[in-house]
């Protein structure tokens, strides 16, 4: 056999998969079918909802987790009687870490199964995948995750923060720890690109220096460039926006070329409880976050959140604040529903405004504005236990405000 | 200068990595012209075998050095099965080859996933692996690095040597260059090729233990790294171990380079098109090896 035929068609077979690959991210539009939405099914005694969550993939490490609180809420609630007196049936998607597969499984919630509400998403790329497709078809999404902000769509409810309540609180401690320089590590993709947008906002508003911004292919295991970039400008601290386990490998690089919590402190956004246990704590001890919750947050709600987690799951088991987000997100739609005494969607969003839920983060309200929830934002420090210890937090709950309008140097942004 | 020289290490040690995966192709597509799809997945079954050996032997240190020849003969026998099962039935079928070997790998990857769960797994590090070496004037050596520069390297001599001056080296050599004249000198051709899969397998068990220490472990991390093998196996040239060594190198250093000067896509894009320009130039890679083979 000839080994240069044996290579042209390996040429050959290469450029088919990149085709193949280039062909599913472009063409997945669903068909041009734009009818007035998909009432949701409640003829039965029970009431569908949907479970969009990456389960396989480079984010199924996040979301997986976010897929178990949901199902805890949804027992909680079925134990409790249920919803206007209906059981809550969950029907589970996985995304696969791919966002044109998030917007598929998001049609096929709301058309085939016709769901009264999907709760889930994590990355704000599957986000924008799946928005047009609740907009086109009227149904509601939960979202569970902090993201970048500068976004509200009507079919929307964010229950994880904005950028004004974790990015710039989170930059706020810094310069009242005295941080003057800052170096920029994120995922490539619409988080970290904005929410480094609004940091280098408010840096040049507030007299701190960007030395540098990075962005690694999310997925990227390879961080030896950017940890000889980091290390050589002598920032103050670093913030790291990279998502899924990027991080991984990002913190062993960086705990390699000798950079520590003390010399150099990382503050994380999409770091929690759960990631931390499987970055390893050796890697992690000592740097920052920023959310809005921890497993270790004081209070009754939080004591019972936590033990029937643990019990459900394993003791071993860490909540956290997309967890807990995604958790709340359930017993807000349970209260927004019943407010309005009907599954209907325009109904539910117009009982949203005002809604309180005594969530383990503490009071949290619904912003029938924005769709947003007001929350307290909190800063941590990762223990050698695993487990995050707050260092601040903002005293009272921060009212949402995804555009920025309140802050002065935000204007340029939207 | 530091960050010269840090960059530098960082290109050398992309190469080391580069180098450790494209070895055992450097083998099976090199010599052999088997078009393996499956070796990424080869060395994820090494570093998940490092995984596993992780639960069973708890000290970090002692686990990686036992996964080094567990790992090893895990992904071996792997090839092996896969050889005797599928590939030595197509070896005048390149195409067919590189169909059915992808299917293989589709295949190990949802095995990998029922086993071990969707979700990527870690595993940790021996501490003396995370640390780093200070050198003078603030430079610093990152230990994992230099493990899996020492590793690669050490990986090459062994099958320099082996190729060399062992008689099962002078065999493989004898089939990749007139299999005809190899079988009528009396040389069983099946079982020399049966080998050579063996130990080119194998190695990518060493890069799948080797690449634990940098990152996740996860169902697709083969897949993320095998066009970059076969890059190098072909740009190196094929059927020559110093074209891989040369091409594994000189990509990692080109690729820190385009990193720190550009951002990580583009120094990749960067890379690409060199290897797409140095292709029309010389399409047969940078070493050829000549036969008197008429194939």
């Amino acid at each position: 056999m000839t080994l240069i035929r044996g290579r042209r068609i390996l040429a050959g077979a290469m450029t088919l998969v990149a085709a193949a690959a280039l062909a599913a991210c472009g063409s997945k539009t669903t068909d041009g079918n734009t009818s007035a939405g998909v009432a949701a099914d409640v003829s039965g005694d029970t009431v569908k909802v949907g479970l969009l969550n990456s389960l396989s993939g480079t984010m199924a490490i996040s979301e997986v987790t976010v897929r178990d609180s949901i199902m805890l809420a949804i027992e909680e609630i079925n134990a409790a009687g249920g919803v206007l007196g209906k059981k809550i049936e969950p029907v589970g998607e996985d995304g696969a870490s791919d966002w044109p597969t998030f917007a598929e499984k998001a049609e096929k919630l709301i058309r085939e199964d016709r769901v009264a509400a999907v709760f889930g998403c994590w990355t704000s790329a599957s986000r924008k995948a799946v928005k047009p497709v609740f907009e086109k078809n009227k149904a509601l999404l939960f979202y569970p995750v902090q993201y970048e902000g500068l976004e509200q769509s009507p079919y929307i409810f964010y229950t994880g923060a904005t950028t004004n309540q974790q990015i710039v609180p989170g930059l706020d401690y810094l310069k009242a720890q005295g941080a003057k320089s800052l170096y920029l590590v994120g995922s490539d993709y619409v988080f970290p690109r904005t929410a480094n947008k609004i940091i280098k906002a408010y840096a040049e508003a507030n007299g701190m220096k960007v030395l540098g911004e990075d962005y690694a292919p999310l997925g990227s295991t390879e961080f030896g460039t950017i940890t000889n970039k980091v290390k050589s400008s002598g920032a103050d601290a670093v913030f790291n926006t990279l998502n899924g386990d990027s991080n991984v490998a990002f913190f062993k690089e960086y705990k390699s070329a000798g950079l520590t919590a003390a010399t150099m402190p990382v503050v994380s956004v999409s770091i929690a409880e759960e990631e931390v246990k499987s970055i390893g704590t050796q890697y992690l001890e000592g740097q920052l976050t920023a959310w809005n919750y921890y497993q270790t947050t004081p209070g009754a709600a939080n004591e019972k959140f936590v033990a029937a987690y643990k019990a459900k799951y394993g003791a071993d088991k860490p909540t956290s604040d997309p967890m807990e987000a995604a958790y709340v997100s359930v017993y807000l739609w349970k209260a927004m529903v019943e407010k309005a005494g009907a599954f209907d969607v325009e109904k539910v969003r117009e009982a949203a405004d005002g809604i309180t839920f005594e969530a383990p983060e503490g009071l949290v309200t619904v912003d029938g504005a924005t769709q947003h929830i007001a929350k307290t934002a909190r800063v941590g420090k990762v223990g050698a236990d695993g487990l995050i210890t707050e260092v601040w937090n903002s005293g009272e709950p921060i009212t949402p405000d995804p555009y920025l309008k309140s802050y002065p140097w935000a204007g340029g942004l939207s | 200068m530091t960050v010269l020289f840090g960059q530098l290490f960082t290109g050398v040690s992309i190469g080391a990595v580069l180098l450790l995966i494209a070895l055992g192709l450097a083998l099976t597509f090199g010599q052999m012209g088997v078009i393996n799809m499956a070796h990424g997945e080869f060395i994820m079954a090494g570093a998940y075998t490092t995984y596993v050996l992780q639960q069973v032997i708890t000290a970090a240190g002692w686990s990686l050095l036992v996964a080094l020849p567990v790992a090893f003969v895990v992904a071996g026998a792997m090839g092996v099965l896969l050889e005797f099962l599928l590939i030595r039935r197509l070896y005048a079928r390149p195409l067919d080859t590189l169909l059915v070997t992808w299917g293989v790998s589709l295949i190990l990857q949802q095995l990998a996933r029922d086993i071990f769960g969707s979700p990527n797994v870690q595993t940790r590090a021996p501490e003396l692996l995370t640390g780093n070496i200070g050198l003078p004037g603030g430079i610093t050596v990152a230990n994992n690095r230099l493990f899996i520069l020492a590793l690669a390297g050490g990986a090459v001599v062994a099958l320099t040597v082996a190729l060399r001056f062992t008689p099962l080296g002078r065999r493989i050599r004898a089939v990749v260059q007139n299999r005809d004249l190899a079988a009528v000198s009396g040389i069983a051709t099946a079982r020399v090729d049966r080998m050579t899969f063996f130990i080119g397998s194998g190695l990518a068990g060493i890069a799948g233990v080797a690449l634990t220490l940098l990152g996740p472990i996860g169902p697709t991390m083969g897949t993320n790294l095998i066009i970059d093998a076969f890059l190098v196996v072909v740009v190196g040239g094929i059927g020559q171990l110093k074209g891989t060594v040369i091409v594994a190198f000189a990509l990692g250093v080109l690729q820190a380079a385009g990193e720190y000067l550009t951002t990580l896509s583009v120094a990749k894009v960067m890379v690409f098109i060199a290897i797409v320009a140095f292709l029309q130039w010389r399409p047969q890679g940078m070493f050829t090896l000549r036969t008197r083979s008429l194939a």
